[in-house]
């Protein structure tokens, strides 16, 4: 170029390195190298601060993974570990069209993770989604009980024991032929009556086999207001019990604890406290008098007891030992604190009348999570090669400055991803890892966008590091715009996006920010500081800003003379002067300026000083 | 090769060389709505779309790593462990068998599952279960749909205030809703699979053929910025405005090919390994979506955003008087681009 040419000659041949050296000798430079030392300055210092960024980052990252707490890679969805996803959908049995309220959907939360938690099943991850389902998510497949117990109703029920027996059924030989089972003489007055007990229910009392896993059907069809026969979770213990007295809704807490006696002072036992509502006091206290005065009566008596039945299962069938009035009971027997907890919970959020139904299911193995993983990470570097030799082939060694930039800019995302995967439990699926292979052409992109302005700034005219700075200018905006555009695309597919893929649109927009703050602090300065190198400063030959490759003719010259429109013929302005010179001494004539800016030109032609034996080094260039 | 597209990007810059977009306006806006007529008539003749199960409900299991692949055997391991109908068996990439099939419940799915695993000898990690239950699929559905009128709806608004001028929105818009339709002809013509990953491929496409509107208009602000108050400098003075237009849109070209190449190298390195190792999953939907979505919607922005612009200007009385002006002072019919004097001067 002509500019640095000028210079050649100068001691040390600095050229475009002039302006490092501050204003020595730059008396003279024309106004746009005076903001350049403020640009360099502002250049070092956003490196500078990206790099403090990272390393506040990688520390971070290092600390997490030294105590234990994470590991390298990010956390992995279920399509990328293999596992089984349920998607369940609540079905209320009491209110009928009733929606289900978020203080239920939280409780149906929490049971069915205590029960999965509880079966065993380690790191299953229950959620709820779109305010209305629950999403069930555990490695590996689900047994089959698992699966029942997920979907399993929690009604829960307070019914009089009116006969109990051994788990076992009565073997037939034993068993009491049906016109010996007495028939009920009259209507049942209460619940504790033993009118209840019908021939038929005698007959499946005796033959009801506990050991037997129960169907949910046949749990969930037990009539409320008749009497019916129940087991006990474990299977030991069968049961006949009257209509439901109380039911399980009435409960407002329960909690469990030392127990206390009359006096107060701790038993050494546990114990766990039901507390009923309004309507559930005044039932209880009926069904309290009763029960006490029949246990009062007659010593033994199982109608003494009452049963508590989740699930259509007897959780405990404490008997009544006090007459209750004010609705707070206290249930003691042989609980462990476990037992005891246990209970409490499931009287808690066992008053909860919701049943699931599984309405989409997924499971995929971990070989096959492996596998896609893999696919998936083959397919990213396969991107990332061709885009990095694209850029190369475009903009030559520019294409250095896209590469380093994608690095950094990988290196941010990979922070981000792993740090949320461990401060909110961020899991990154397979869409998520399309997103971010998608993102890698979505980044380069902004460099173009940087890279073309400069181009242009170069085609109008302008010095390489003055192209950089006004070129940056204008691209800048354009950056803002498209990345405002992406991030808004990302955070509508968010939102509108079902399940999985959801993932995709995170990392778009994760990448989006990734890719601002690498543009702004990484690829703009680097750009700043690479073009003050003579190398690129000066347009060498496949640094890709080279200005023949550009077909640009430089606005402005140096000393004075300004580009004449129309240039791009090739022609210098030395040499279009000595044709319209010999054109004025052949009396023709002077060829026009095709059209532009003669005035600026004869105001800089006036104003400055030419420098004439400039001109034969500007035909060499 | 570069030096080669980089003398390409200086001609169109300086235009010397210029591609006819809006010039033959016509002829693109018809070959466009063609395009759309047929895409809105193939899915009509085709019966509708290939659904994947999210939106229909069903149930679908991959077996993989499987030695010998064979279709019947699948059909026999399902016609014996169940009375499903609607079943189909394909074998989408090597070593890999999917079996799909309408709604089984869930007791039924684990069955088909066993059967399966038994009939491909395969373990019990080699084979994936899907099973969506009818509620589910028609809530997607309804999701999808909502997203994409939401998206569009929410386009035309940012369009519009970023724009500030109701022509320009309307001509991105229409490119848009071109790129809609004729991405869901193509969807449907070739029988692709349409699961919620390629909608959101598709509608990840919207927004990148929003972004291309916005950097062609862009361009074409600054290009006819005060031709018609007569404020322009004379060397932009000298062309009409729909040659200015044109030479936005050819000054843009390289960036355009620039973006969609550096856009789409990636997604085919997806569609590649998610379509041919794979089978098909969410890498190919999504990857092929945005394949076809980014082709079309650049083509898009091209041929139908600028000419449709140009179109709707014409009708102004002011852009009327300001071709003929200049026509009369060229003194011919015909209307060269000369080259163009690019000014390097502050954003406007």
């Amino acid at each position: 170029m002509a500019r640095t040419k000028d210079k050649a000659p100068r001691p040390g041949g600095s050229g475009a390195q002039g302006t490092r050296s501050g204003a020595t000798a730059s008396a003279g430079r024309p106004a746009v190298r005076s903001g350049s030392a403020a640009a360099l300055r502002g250049a070092k210092g956003a490196l500078a601060g990206l790099a403090v960024v990272l390393l506040v980052l990688a520390g971070i990252l290092i600390y997490g993974v030294s105590t234990q707490r994470i590991g390298w890679a990010p956390k992995l969805a279920l399509d990328l570990e293999g596992g089984t996803q349920m998607v369940l959908s609540p079905e209320l049995h009491d209110q009928d069209g009733g929606d289900i309220t978020q203080e239920q959907l939280d409780q149906a939360v929490e049971i069915i993770r205590q029960r999965v938690d509880g079966s065993g099943v380690s790191e299953a991850e229950i959620t709820t989604q779109s305010g209305n389902n629950i999403v069930v998510a555990m490695p590996g497949v689900p047994s089959s009980e698992t699966r029942d117990l997920i979907q399993a109703s929690a009604q829960m029920a307070f019914r009089p024991v009116l006969l109990t027996g051994d788990g076992a059924p009565v073997p037939k030989a034993e068993r009491t032929k049906a016109q010996d089972i007495p028939q009920p003489s009259a209507e049942p007055q209460n619940s504790s009556d033993p009118n209840w007990i019908t021939r038929q229910l005698y007959g499946s009392y005796e033959a009801l086999d506990c050991s037997a896993p129960q169907p949910q059907q046949q749990r969930e069809a037990q009539p409320r207001d008749k009497a019916v026969v129940a087991c006990d979770p474990q299977g030991n213990t069968k049961f006949i019990l009257g209509p439901v007295a109380i039911p399980g809704t009435d409960i407002t807490n329960a909690a469990y604890g030392m127990a206390t006696n009359q006096q107060g002072h701790s038993t050494g036992q546990y114990a766990v406290d039901l507390q009923f509502n309004q309507e559930g006091t005044a039932t209880f206290k009926e069904l309290s008098e009763r029960l006490y005065q029949i246990g009062q009566t007659s010593q033994g008596d199982p109608r003494s007891q009452f049963a508590i039945l989740l699930d259509g299962s007897v959780v405990s069938a404490p008997s009544m030992n006090a007459v209750i009035t004010d609705g707070r009971a206290q249930i003691t027997g042989d609980f462990t604190e476990q037992d005891a907890k246990f209970l409490s919970e499931q009287l808690k959020y066992g008053a909860l009348p919701v049943s699931f139904s599984i309405q989409s299911e997924q499971q995929i193995s971990a070989t096959l999570g492996a596998s896609q993983l893999r696919m998936g990470i083959l397919a990213g570097l396969i991107g990332l090669a061709l885009v990095c030799v694209y850029s190369l082939l475009q903009y030559r060694w520019l294409g250095l400055v896209t590469i380093s930039s994608l690095l950094v800019a990988g290196l941010l995302t990979y922070f981000a991803i792993t740090l949320l995967g461990w401060g909110a439990n961020y899991r990154l699926s397979l869409a998520g890892v399309a997103g971010l292979i998608v993102a890698i052409g979505q980044t380069a992109d902004s460099f173009i966008v940087y890279f073309e302005r400069i181009r242009d700034e170069i085609r109008a005219g302008r010095t390489i590091p003055a192209a950089v700075d006004h070129g940056w200018k204008r691209a800048r905006q354009t950056v803002l715009a498209s990345k405002a555009v992406n991030l808004l695309a990302a955070a509508v597919l968010y939102f509108v996006a079902v399940g999985n893929v959801r993932g995709f649109a995170f990392t778009l927009g994760l990448t989006a920010i990734a890719d601002l703050l690498v543009v702004f602090w990484f690829t703009h300065p680097v750009m700043v500081l690479l073009t003050r190198t003579r190398y690129f400063g000066e347009g060498a030959r496949h640094s890709g800003l080279d200005p023949r490759a550009l077909d640009a003719v430089p606005r402005y010259r140096g000393a004075g003379r300004l580009r004449q429109p129309g240039e791009g013929d090739g022609l210098t302005i030395a040499e279009r002067r000595r044709r319209a010179r010999l054109a004025e001494t052949r009396g023709e004539p002077a060829p026009e300026p095709s059209s532009g800016t003669p005035v600026a030109d004869e105001h800089a032609m006036a104003g400055r000083p030419t420098a004439g034996p400039a001109d034969p080094q500007e035909d060499a260039r | 090769m570069s030096n080669r597209l980089a003398r390409f990007g200086n001609d169109l810059h300086s235009g010397k060389k210029s591609y006819p977009f809006v010039a033959r306006r016509r002829i693109w806006l018809l070959a466009a709505l063609a395009l759309v007529v047929a895409s809105l008539l193939v899915p009509v003749a085709k019966g509708g779309f290939n659904l994947g199960i999210d939106f229909t409900g069903g149930s679908e299991f991959t077996v993989s790593g499987v030695q010998d692949p064979d279709v019947h055997v699948g059909e026999q391991a399902v016609a014996d462990s169940s009375d499903a109908t609607g079943v189909t068996v394909t074998n989408i990439a090597p070593g890999t068998v999917r079996v799909q099939s309408e709604q089984l419940d869930d007791d039924q799915t684990l069955a088909v599952k066993g059967a399966l695993q038994k009939a491909y000898h395969a373990s019990d990690d080699q084979v994936t279960s899907n099973f969506v239950g009818p509620t589910w699929g028609q809530g997607v559905t309804r999701q999808a749909l909502w997203g994409l009128v939401v998206f569009v709806v929410l386009a035309t608004v940012l369009m519009a205030l970023y724009f500030r001028t109701w022509k320009m929105s309307v001509s991105s818009i229409a490119a848009m809703l071109t790129t809609i339709v004729i991405t869901a002809g193509v969807y449907s013509l070739v029988g692709f699979e349409v699961t919620p990953s390629a909608v959101i491929g598709f509608l990840t496409v919207l927004s990148y053929s929003l972004y291309d509107s916005v950097v062609v208009f862009d361009k074409v602000r600054e290009n006819t910025a005060g031709l018609l108050d007569g404020s322009a400098p004379p060397e932009r003075a000298a062309r009409t405005f729909s040659e200015q237009v044109n030479l936005a849109v050819n000054q843009t070209l390289v960036r355009s090919i620039n973006t969609s190449v550096v856009g789409i190298l990636p997604v085919g390195s997806i569609l590649f390994i998610g379509a041919y190792l794979l089978g098909a999953g969410t890498l190919k939907d999504l990857s092929l979506s945005l394949f076809v979505g980014i082709i079309v919607g650049t083509l898009a922005t091209l041929f139908v955003a600028a000419p449709v612009y140009s179109a709707l200007r014409d009708v102004e009385p002011s852009v009327r008087t300001q071709e003929h002006e200049v026509r009369e002072r060229r003194g011919t019919a015909q209307a060269p681009v000369l080259a163009d004097p690019v000014h390097a001067g502050p954003a406007e």
